[in-house]
């Protein structure tokens, strides 16, 4: 992070607090529910542009990851555990704060769940072994080895999702409770607590630039991108790429379920379609439509592009436009927009000082 | 001393015997040259030896410890650095950065660290880049150091790769190639810098063609012919080795022998 990076995470924080103030000032607040939901998602596109962008790994199966780590926190509040409520281990969790005694939002009956937080961590620690476990054999390998299997992943985690009636096959899971996730300050897409969950999810995404952008401009980013031009050579220098690779890998998935998790809750439930393949993809097009390996933009044409998506406006296209977007941006601008836009207007400004220095030498 | 010394290397892609019996020391502070006709395995024997592939048979060792079959991650963390026969900058990263990357094993800093910019890591990170910047100077491109690695020439891309090679703190540097596609006054200046680096205690195996200047600065030449050592000597008796000769020449040895074959060796 430098000052020009800092300078922009001022300019992004103003203009967060600049469209509450609008979506209330023009009472249009249910704009805010969806900015909250593509700041989340934009945790996904973040992390994977680390992975793709950085590191130069493309990973089709980070639907997979957000649908793990959303599915972990839903099945673990919302399963009853009753049947074992008078074991000793039961009584211990509960004192410790891993398990919870709560009413049943439909028939009032107490059911004993896992509290948010824990089922939060519980579904950190799954995914780093799920994300070790499909990461180390492909990526001790030099090339896209890791779409491949992630790609294989993805439409494992699917099927199983579909199959499964603990996590409520093709209905999925409903009745997920709200998250305290800090005293005052609550997960939930309940209405009183809109413009507070707004914040919060912006937050969560700045901080999450903020980390990944210091991480890129330190040791373990430049070993990434190093890997990412040229994986022997960076080995001939020292670097462990292998090591690297997965810890990267691990890093974006890990945001990934933490998105997931944290949409879960604020959603109160998660269906199995984000874990399709469809999702992945789309994950993939928002990086790349962001540059690849630039984080500003990724992030900015992913809330654009999540929020019209989730006001509806590609319609039944939803999917196709992404895929679209996906092709155009690789067949004409592999770089993402903003780079040939930066370079251009660099060449403008640059021309008009040469310009005037033209006209100062000559009178 | 004996820095490095390689036993009986062998090294077979399916059919093909691209090194064998190839057995040689390397002294403590010195500079030897590999040297042998196109094909002759050279480039095959500094990946045996940096650890790109395992040899098929044989064993390389470093300061009496094997390391044969290590991963060249923990090759270069033991002290071999090396250079490319095309150099392989990392063309995303800024010339500082390329050579920041040489500091990698020398430095220490994982995720947690390095994504909350601690105390800690920042000085790691200056001192990371003062030794770069050190050693870029060393190879006289330090006013290039926040040019893209792209924006370099041919030979500004070499000093640069061996300036990275510096930066990982050698025992012996690998050069493979350096002088292929500089100019007379460039190969002047890396034969200067070659043994200024020598100075400083890092010994040198290189790779090269350009004869003039391998027998100018190197100790101890080994000449490979097919993947087979036919010579090993100081520059004065390589210069004079009939089977050398030979096959430089491609001609009846003793023919070659009588015609000043020091003369057409340089």
């Amino acid at each position: 992070m430098n000052r020009r990076n800092y300078f922009h995470l001022l300019l992004l924080a103003a203009a967060v607090i600049l469209i509450q103030l609008c979506a209330s000032g023009l009472n249009k607040e249910f704009y805010l529910t969806q900015l909250t939901m593509s700041a989340y998602y934009s945790l996904v596109v973040l992390g994977l542009c680390l992975l793709m962008g950085c590191a130069g790994q493309a990973s089709l199966g980070h639907g997979a990851f957000f649908a793990i780590g959303g599915y972990m926190s839903a099945v673990l509040t919302t399963h009853n555990l009753a049947v074992w409520q008078k074991a000793v281990w039961a009584g211990w969790l509960q004192r410790a704060g891993v398990l919870v005694l709560q009413d049943n939002l439909f028939d009032g009956t107490s059911q004993l769940v896992f509290t948010p937080w824990a089922a939060f961590l519980a579904a950190m620690v799954f995914t780093i072994v799920i994300a070790i476990l499909v990461g180390y054999p492909s990526l001790r390998l030099k090339g896209h080895y890791l779409a491949m299997a992630t790609l294989g992943f993805s439409l494992i985690v699917y099927r199983l999702l579909l199959a499964s009636p603990l996590t409520g096959s093709a209905d999925g899971i409903n009745g997920v409770p709200p998250w305290p996730i800090l005293p005052g300050l609550t997960v939930s897409g309940e209405k009183p607590l809109r413009i507070s969950n707004y914040y919060l999810s912006w937050l969560i995404a700045m901080m999450a630039l903020v980390l990944l952008m210091n991480l890129v401009h330190s040791r373990v980013g430049r070993a990434l991108r190093a890997i990412h031009d040229g994986e022997t050579a960076a080995n001939a220098m020292g670097i462990n790429t292998g090591r690297f690779k997965l810890m990267a890998f691990v890093v974006s998935a890990l945001l990934a379920a933490a998105a997931g998790s944290f949409l879960t809750h604020y959603n109160a439930g998660i269906g199995p379609s984000e874990a399709s393949a469809m999702k992945s993809v789309r994950y993939v097009t928002l990086v790349a439509v962001g540059g690849m390996d630039n984080f500003w933009g990724s992030l900015l044409m992913s809330v654009l592009l999540n929020f019209l998506s989730l006001r509806g406006y590609f319609g039944t296209y939803d999917h196709a436009v992404f895929g679209i977007i996906l092709i155009l941006i690789i067949s004409l601008m592999p770089d993402g927009p903003f780079k040939p836009l930066g370079n251009l207007i660099q060449r403008l400004s640059t021309n008009r000082i040469a310009g005037g220095k033209e006209k100062h030498g000559s009178a | 001393m004996v820095l490095l010394e390689a036993f009986g290397i062998r090294q077979c892609f399916g059919g093909l015997v691209a090194l064998d019996q190839v057995s040689f020391k390397v002294q403590a502070g010195t500079i030897k040259a590999v040297i042998g006709p196109n094909g002759a395995g050279k480039t095959t024997l500094f990946n045996i030896v940096s650890g790109i592939f395992p040899p098929t048979a044989g064993k390389i060792v470093l300061e009496d410890r094997q390391i044969t079959g290590l991963k060249p991650f923990q090759v270069a963390a033991l002290g071999i650095s090396r250079t490319f026969q095309n150099p392989s900058l990392f063309a995303h990263l800024s010339v500082l950065e390329n050579v920041m990357v040489g500091r990698h094993g020398r430095t220490y800093g994982g995720l947690f660290n390095c994504s909350l910019r601690l105390p800690a890591q920042r000085r790691a990170e200056r001192e990371a880049r003062d030794f770069a910047l050190d050693c870029l100077d060393r190879v006289g491109l330090a006013w290039m150091a926040s040019e893209s690695a792209q924006a370099l020439s041919f030979g500004q891309r070499r000093m640069v790769e061996l300036a990275r090679a510096l930066a990982t703190e050698p025992k012996l540097l690998l050069l493979d190639e350096p002088a292929s596609g500089l100019n007379t006054r460039e190969t002047g200046d890396l034969a200067k810098l070659i043994g200024r680096i020598r100075q400083s205690g890092v010994t040198i195996l290189l790779v090269e063609h350009d004869m003039a200047l391998v027998m100018e600065i190197s100790d101890d030449i080994l000449v490979l012919h097919f993947g087979t050592p036919i010579a090993e000597g100081p520059p004065a008796q390589i210069q004079n080795d009939p089977k050398v000769i030979a096959v430089y020449l491609g001609e009846d040895s003793n023919v070659a022998a009588s015609k000043e074959p020091e003369m057409r060796l340089r």
